[in-house]
């Protein structure tokens, strides 16, 4: 087998442009297949960084109305259960939730000033100090909740960045007074990530993503909430999942466990926005079922379709990361088909050589050797061949991938799976498209090949 | 008796027509004889040579090579007697021309499974034999026809066959390369290697023991020692 391999590697250098041109076909076409691979996976992992942010592993469980699809508008909490320290205990208690806090919030256009500015397309959280630690937000600047701002409810805030600029405070932001909802507040601390994002921007799609994420945050004291707000509206849970992966399931688990909470005439069976897409009919059955044994109760039926949702960013990534994978797959599919051009100039090749060498494999077979031998010897001829177009064109296909990334700013990411896949898949067509050239080789009658000239 | 060709029929089909080449051919080897066969063009030599070597299978008869009956081998079992028992010598030599003298005579002991280390020894030491002990490095193209020849020769006992099979071995070489070539067989017919070499030149075959002249398929007569 040595023996073969090496004469194959002889045979290659010995025919140098004659072997690249054959190999020519491998080469494009697994370098492309590498570029793309490679292309899918950047743009994947960008995706996924990208809508996971900093990695701190947080997912919001918030109380949406499942018909309102964009969970744009306020739903409102009266008659469900509250969200107290022994419900938080709770949930901490499960395996992938590794902590919890409850937190109010509501979406402002418009309510929230410092002097001329308004902070619009904004959000305003009612919470405590926890909240920072488990958002994975840290105090900049000031300081952060203290248990007497809640309990003796202060009217202090703390900002974001995002809101420091948007609010164009000159100096020192804290001390500052901010008006929300016309009631004046004291600006404590300004909070940023912990960990340092940068969010990679390639479109003006991203920048403008990024943008309205970025509107500012503003916190307040959990208590201080009603009397800003009211008093009826939601409570949501914002967990920290002890793995990035297994932020999916903690947030449904948390979703679960809060529905569960919820009174049997008001709940759903939907836990999540996937789930509740889905089963718009058993939805409507529940609810028909619900009607007959909530007649008297007039308020209920109103609220039918409330539940708690978790935000599922890994889900949202992968739906996108498939929307992108299948485009790109699409492509691989056509590079495919410069492998089959390949594999068919291999065989071709192949079967010149054995033409060629038709009185060499005469005398191979009258000193001994057999058929299997001989046709060994060609297979691993063409796999060696081929393997060696396959080893080139990853080569190929990752400076390519490089160059695609430098030229079009897009990442690229280079698999090394796909690499390995990429030079044994070339082998593979090596062997299958050198059987008809190898059996042609060692069925030869070695009387007539010894003859050949 | 170390082969034993009996009532050898061979027919060759060409176009639907039956050429008959071998027309009841008998013969008989013992261990260490030398025979010559000669012929005119045409007239089988080369047939009855390629069934001899085992490359090719009578239409009708029986062939005993050491006892065994080649007729009922299949194709796996063919190649290992041409492997083991016999040696190939070709007017044109047939050396790989993109290896040594070395790795060309080595090439039988590939498929006889010998590892690489016991290969090149065997090989050099068949090239010694040879006279070829100085110029194991040699590609064919650097080398004389004669010498070329002695490789090739070299190769074919290799593996240490019984007999050693040779179509037209001097047909390509000058007198004096020939004659050498002619004592190198004699010396090796005196270690025990039966010979058997088909040939067209009355000189030549005046070197072995014994010969035969085959014409249109029949062996006319058997000249016995010479």
């Amino acid at each position: 087998m040595i023996e073969n391999i090496r004469l194959s590697f002889q045979g290659i250098w010995g025919h140098k442009l004659r072997s690249l041109l054959t190999m020519l076909g491998i080469i494009i076409g697994i370098a492309a297949i590498i570029a793309i691979v490679s292309t899918i996976k950047g743009t994947n992992e960008q995706i996924k960084r990208n809508l996971i942010g900093s990695g701190n592993n947080t997912v919001k469980v918030e109380l949406r109305n499942s018909e309102d699809e964009y969970g744009e508008s306020q739903v409102s909490a009266l008659g469900l259960p509250e969200i107290d320290k022994n419900v938080i205990n709770q949930i901490e208690e499960f395996d992938e939730v590794e902590s919890a806090v409850v937190y109010h919030s509501t979406s402002v256009y418009s309510g929230l000033y410092y002097k001329n500015n308004s902070l619009s397309n904004g959000h305003v959280y009612g919470t405590t100090a926890k909240y920072f630690d488990v958002a994975g937000l840290k105090i900049k600047q000031g300081r952060g909740f203290m248990d007497s701002d809640i309990s003796k409810y202060r009217k202090v805030a703390i900002i974001d960045n995002e809101s420091l600029d948007a609010f164009f405070i000159d100096g020192d932001p804290i001390g500052q007074t901010i008006e929300i909802q016309k009631e004046p507040f004291t600006i404590i601390g300004v909070v940023t990530e912990s960990e340092e994002f940068e969010p990679v921007i390639n479109s003006e799609e991203d920048y403008y993503s990024y943008q309205s994420e970025a509107g500012g945050n503003v916190y307040v004291p959990y208590s201080i909430w009603p009397t800003i707000y009211g008093y009826d509206l939601a409570q949501n849970v914002l967990i920290k999942a002890s793995t990035t992966d297994e932020m999916s399931k903690a947030g449904k688990t948390v979703a679960d466990y809060l529905n569960s909470q919820i009174p049997q005439s008001q709940q759903t069976p939907a836990g999540q926005e996937s789930a509740a897409m889905g089963d718009q009919e058993t939805l409507t059955d529940v609810e028909g079922d619900k009607g007959d044994a909530d007649i008297s109760g007039e308020g209920s039926s109103s609220k039918s379709g409330i539940s708690y949702k978790a935000e599922d960013k890994l889900e949202e990534a992968k739906q996108l990361q498939q929307l992108s994978t299948a485009t790109n797959q699409q492509l691989i599919w056509i590079a495919s088909i410069s492998l089959l051009v390949g594999g068919i100039g291999v065989m071709n090749i192949m079967l010149v050589s054995v033409t060629e060498r038709t009185s060499e494999i005469g005398l191979k077979k009258a000193i001994g050797a057999r058929k299997g031998q001989i046709m060994l010897q060609f297979l691993t001829e063409a796999a060696v061949l081929t393997s060696l177009g396959g080893l080139i064109g990853v080569i190929a296909g990752i400076v390519l991938a490089q160059a695609i990334s430098k030229l079009s700013s897009t990442p690229v990411a280079i698999s090394v799976p796909a690499a390995v896949l990429g030079v044994v898949f070339s082998m593979l067509i090596g062997i299958v498209f050198g059987l008809l050239p190898s059996r042609k080789a060692a069925n030869l009658n070695p009387i007539e090949a010894l003859r050949h000239e | 008796m170390l082969l034993e060709l009996k009532d050898i029929y061979k027919d060759y089909l060409q176009d639907k027509l039956v050429i008959p080449v071998l027309k009841n051919v008998s013969l008989a080897v013992e261990e260490g004889d030398y025979l010559a066969i000669m012929g005119p063009s045409g007239s089988g030599k080369t047939t009855l040579m390629n069934i001899v070597g085992c490359l090719d299978k009578p239409t009708s008869g029986t062939y005993l090579l050491d006892g065994e009956d080649i007729a009922k081998m299949n194709d796996k079992q063919l190649s290992n007697v041409r492997l083991n028992k016999i040696g190939f010598v070709f007017q044109n030599f047939n050396l790989l021309a993109t290896q040594s003298a070395l790795d060309n005579v080595a090439l039988p002991l590939i498929y006889a499974g010998v590892k690489k280390a016991e290969r090149r020894e065997k090989a050099r030491i068949a090239l010694e034999r040879v006279g070829l002990g100085e110029r194991v490095n040699f590609k064919p193209t650097q080398l004389s026809g004669g010498q070329k020849q002695r490789v090739a020769i070299a190769r074919a006992m290799v593996n240490s066959p019984k007999i050693l099979l040779a179509d037209e071995p001097t047909g390509a070489l000058d007198s004096k390369s020939g004659d050498s070539i002619m004592e190198l067989f004699s010396s090796l017919n005196n270690d025990g290697v039966t010979v058997i070499m088909i040939t067209h030149s009355r000189e030549i075959a005046d070197c072995a023991k014994k010969c035969i002249f085959i014409k249109d398929g029949i062996i006319e007569e058997d000249t016995g020692r010479i």
